[in-house]
């Protein structure tokens, strides 16, 4: 029997509920049904890595202590660790690397379905590369950008290009510690390496090489992803959306996107427009095409066009419980094998499309970037037919969508601050240091069953805005945030202090603001750089009063995210702790000797609410460190310090 | 004295050993590898309980006056001796369910085959051939031990002891008033 959701927005609560009548299983029956889950697992002191094992260390100590092979807690947990930093970093990366392929083809053939949208971000991106872009054709530099990019990933020699354009204090401190990536493949190799029998035993030198892959996925694999997506696609700017399931039409055939990267669904977003496939639907008896996002593929088409949002990832299975979805299209990443059998339940055409990512049950039309639009118009022309499918008695839509606004980036977060002509950071860096704005934060990452869903979320955010700390929110979170309305400006400025406010309406912008998917971590990158090269709040990342979190993680995307921004110098805050309890030495040095190596660590707090103020708690740290004034305004919460 | 599987639900990690262990010992060819590629459902007869995060692991008893024992109409249910576990007999069984309402710790449950109930035989089979129990011998924590009753009561009343004593101790070295 599926529990009852206790914090979530009515339209999730509403089909929990159906769920459970319809005797549908869904993500949280499943995790119902797991409890209780092994304690080795969750505390990391599982090793499986040989075929000596498995084995297991016993927390309490009256059993071993150490495997087969002689490995304790620490490096056991550390090697579990590391092998999830290089999951979320191939993930991250090999979407990256995706992304520039196309963009390499788009160079190459003129009568590609892709085009170069954004050809400033482009010569930018070029420069960063040492690529000449004066006199030349667009292609051509694309072509250039495209390989140097995709050099990145398997380049023998040398470091990575990307991570220059850290700030240079930061760059330093890597090459200082060893752990400037040298390719982004080659990272995620060495920990599979470091990590087989009988390699790496020191348990910080395996975080380390964590580290370094984690770096190459934040400022290389998810940075290239970005910067080529808007190259490709168009830098987001803010635009209006609305967000739930709600957005589910019942007159029209529904197709569902989700899943990552916007190659397919940005094409899907266009064809849909065809007039053609229109009178098609109309047909058959609707009105017309209705397309919907899920996860980040939700994100991407949002910010650059509006679509709308049907749900973050633990939405996926509650949209096709709808009933009016005529076909849910998913790429990679983040698809809940549950899905197809919820699918089954229901007329819902599950259509799978990377080589990458198959599920037995589902169709499979496999997406191929050269005939991106014949693709993307017979998989329209698959929801079309399947319309009359549609059980109409068997339809329920429930009546919740809120408004938004989505869409920031480094850059417009950037034209905002200072208006479209002289563009600049300076009133943010002014408002910190002139205690306006207390600091910032950035709010991200999955959601879990483990936890009430979007309560640690929703609850952290606005804890964060009303103690005047900025919020910069990507992936599920920014869903969860939209659906809440802490992305709608005037809903948010009821909840955020005094000088946000002031600071936030005087330039136009809401006090959450929303910057992408997941792979967008790296504009939070972007974003602190420019605050740091700015000026007035230090020299690193790492001076900057600033943290971040993911409340609800559970990808090993989100490890791996938590790593680099560790890396990059900043506190990161995250729910249920990673599975390392079972090495008190790991531990300590995740929450603690880390900071002295890379400025940033990681902490670990359940409680939303204590959670953000131990993030203020630490932002307050940094702004004494920079003997930064007092708050101009009275704050929620003010610790005697 | 009879030996019981005495629980240290403070030591249970939910991994579930038991529960997988014990089916092995009650499959056919008792070969964990064999059990889920020959798809043979030997049920498991104890159980991980979660309650809220806690993980409890409980398991039959094999009590003095079994519920089941009296319950049952045919004899399926019997003790072979006095001191003995609690055993069941397929052949007997005619399926009425009222061994498993019966038990107040709900630990016989209906074979996932849906012939008779499982139900804890102490892994008598086992242990003619001297071994423990398979459940307590998975256990890689120790929160389940085969044990003499009498030398788990000694166990807990050394430990009491101890603190007693040590308390007596401390008291008599504070400094007085």
């Amino acid at each position: 029997m599926a529990k009852e959701l206790r914090y979530a927005d009515s339209a999730s609560r509403s089909m929990v509920k159906r769920a459970a009548d319809a005797r549908i299983d869904t993500v949280w029956d499943r995790y119902e049904s797991m409890q209780p889950q092994c304690g080795f697992g969750t505390l990391g002191i599982c090793c499986k890595n040989c075929s000596m094992g498995p084995c297991r260390i016993d927390p309490f100590g009256d059993g071993p202590q150490v495997g087969i092979c002689g490995a304790n807690a620490d490096t056991i947990a550390a090697r579990n660790l590391a092998r999830m930093v290089a999951g979320g970093a191939a993930a991250h990366s090999d979407h990256g690397r995706d992304i520039a392929h196309t963009l390499l083809m788009a160079a190459e053939n003129p009568n590609s379905d892709y085009k170069v949208k954004d050809e400033e971000k482009l010569k930018k991106i070029a420069d960063l590369y040492g690529i000449k872009t004066e006199g030349r054709e667009v292609r051509e530099i694309a072509g250039e950008v495209a390989r140097a990019a995709l050099k990145e990933f398997g380049q023998q020699e040398g470091e990575i290009k990307m991570i220059e354009s850290a700030p240079l204090a930061r760059y330093k401190l890597w090459r200082e510690r060893g752990v400037a990536p040298r390719a982004i493949d080659r990272e995620i190799v060495e920990i599979m390496h470091r990590t087989h029998i009988g390699v790496d035993t020191d348990y910080r030198n395996i975080v380390r090489q964590s580290v370094r892959a984690a770096i190459s996925d934040g400022w290389g694999g998810s940075m290239i992803a970005t910067e080529l997506s808007d190259v490709l696609f168009g830098t987001p700017s803010p635009i209006r959306a609305t967000a739930n399931l709600g957005v589910i039409n019942k007159d029209y055939v529904n197709l569902i996107v989700h899943g990552h990267e916007p190659t397919l669904s940005d094409i899907i977003a266009a064809v849909s427009m065809d007039k053609e496939l229109l009178k098609k639907a109309q047909k058959k008896g609707a009105k017309g095409i209705n397309i919907g996002g899920i996860c980040c593929t939700a994100n991407e088409i949002l910010m650059r066009h509006g679509i709308p949002v049907a749900g973050s990832v633990m939405q996926q299975e509650l949209a096709v419980l709808t009933g009016a979805v005529e076909l849910m299209l998913v790429d990679v990443q983040c698809i809940y094998p549950g899905l197809e059998t919820v699918a089954k339940c229901f007329h819902t055409e599950l259509i799978t499309t990377s080589p990458k990512a198959k599920i037995p049950g589902a169709t499979h039309i496999e997406f191929h970037e050269d005939r991106a639009v014949e693709i993307a118009k017979q998989i329209i022309e698959t929801a079309i037919d399947n319309f009359p499918n549609r059980q109409k008695e068997n339809v329920f839509i429930p009546d919740h969508t809120e408004r938004l606004v989505a869409g920031f980036s480094a850059e417009s977060v950037f034209d905002f601050l200072g208006g479209k002509y002289r563009s600049t950071y300076r009133p943010l860096n002014n408002a910190i240091i002139e205690g306006r704005i207390r600091g910032g934060a950035g709010v991200i990452g999955c959601s879990n069953p483990n936890m009430e869903y979007e309560e640690g979320h929703i609850e952290m955010v606005k804890e964060l805005i009303k103690n005047d700390v900025i919020v910069v929110t990507t992936g599920c979170n920014a869903i969860s945030c939209g659906k809440h309305g802490l992305l709608q400006p005037e809903t948010a400025f009821k909840v955020a202090g005094k000088g946000l406010a002031e600071v936030c309406r005087a330039v136009g912008i809401p006090p959450v603001l929303h910057l992408g998917s997941c792979v967008d971590n790296s504009r939070i990158l972007r974003v602190l750089t420019n605050i740091v090269a700015e000026g007035g709040l230090g020299d690193d990342i790492s001076d900057l009063p600033a943290a971040g979190a993911a409340p609800e993680w559970m990808s090993e995307k989100a490890v791996s995210i938590g790593m680099y921004f560790v890396a990059s110098g900043v506190y990161t805050m995250i729910g249920r702790p990673l599975p390392v309890t079972g090495s008190k030495n790991l531990y300590n040095y995740l929450t603690d000797e880390m900071e002295k190596e890379f400025g940033g660590k990681w902490a670990f707090e359940q409680d939303p609410i204590e959670a953000a103020r131990k993030m203020i708690m630490h932002i307050d740290k940094k702004r004494k460190a920079l003997k930064l004034k007092p708050m101009i305004n009275e704050q929620a919460f003010a610790p005697v310090a | 004295m009879g030996k019981i599987i005495e629980v240290k639900i403070e030591k249970c990690m939910a991994c579930r050993s038991c529960e997988f262990a014990c089916a092995v010992a009650h499959s056919k060819k008792k070969d964990p590898e064999a059990l889920v590629l020959d798809g043979e459902k030997p049920g498991h007869r104890i159980n991980v309980e979660a309650y809220g995060r806690n993980a409890i692991p409980i398991n039959c008893n094999h009590c003095d006056e079994a519920a089941c024992l009296m319950a049952c109409p045919t004899g399926a249910i019997y003790r072979e001796n006095d001191k003995g576990p609690v055993l069941f007999n397929s052949e007997r069984c005619i399926g009425c369910k009222m061994c498993v309402q019966a038990c107040p710790f709900g630990v016989i449950t209906v074979s996932p085959n849906g012939k008779g109930v499982l139900k804890c035989d102490l892994c008598i089979e086992r242990l003619a051939k001297g071994q423990d129990p398979a459940c307590v011998v998975a256990c890689p924590t120790g929160a389940l031990r085969y044990i003499e009753q009498e030398k788990s009561n000694k166990e807990k009343r050394q430990r009491v002891a101890k603190k007693l004593t040590l308390a007596m101790e401390a008291q008599a070295t504070e400094p007085k008033e």
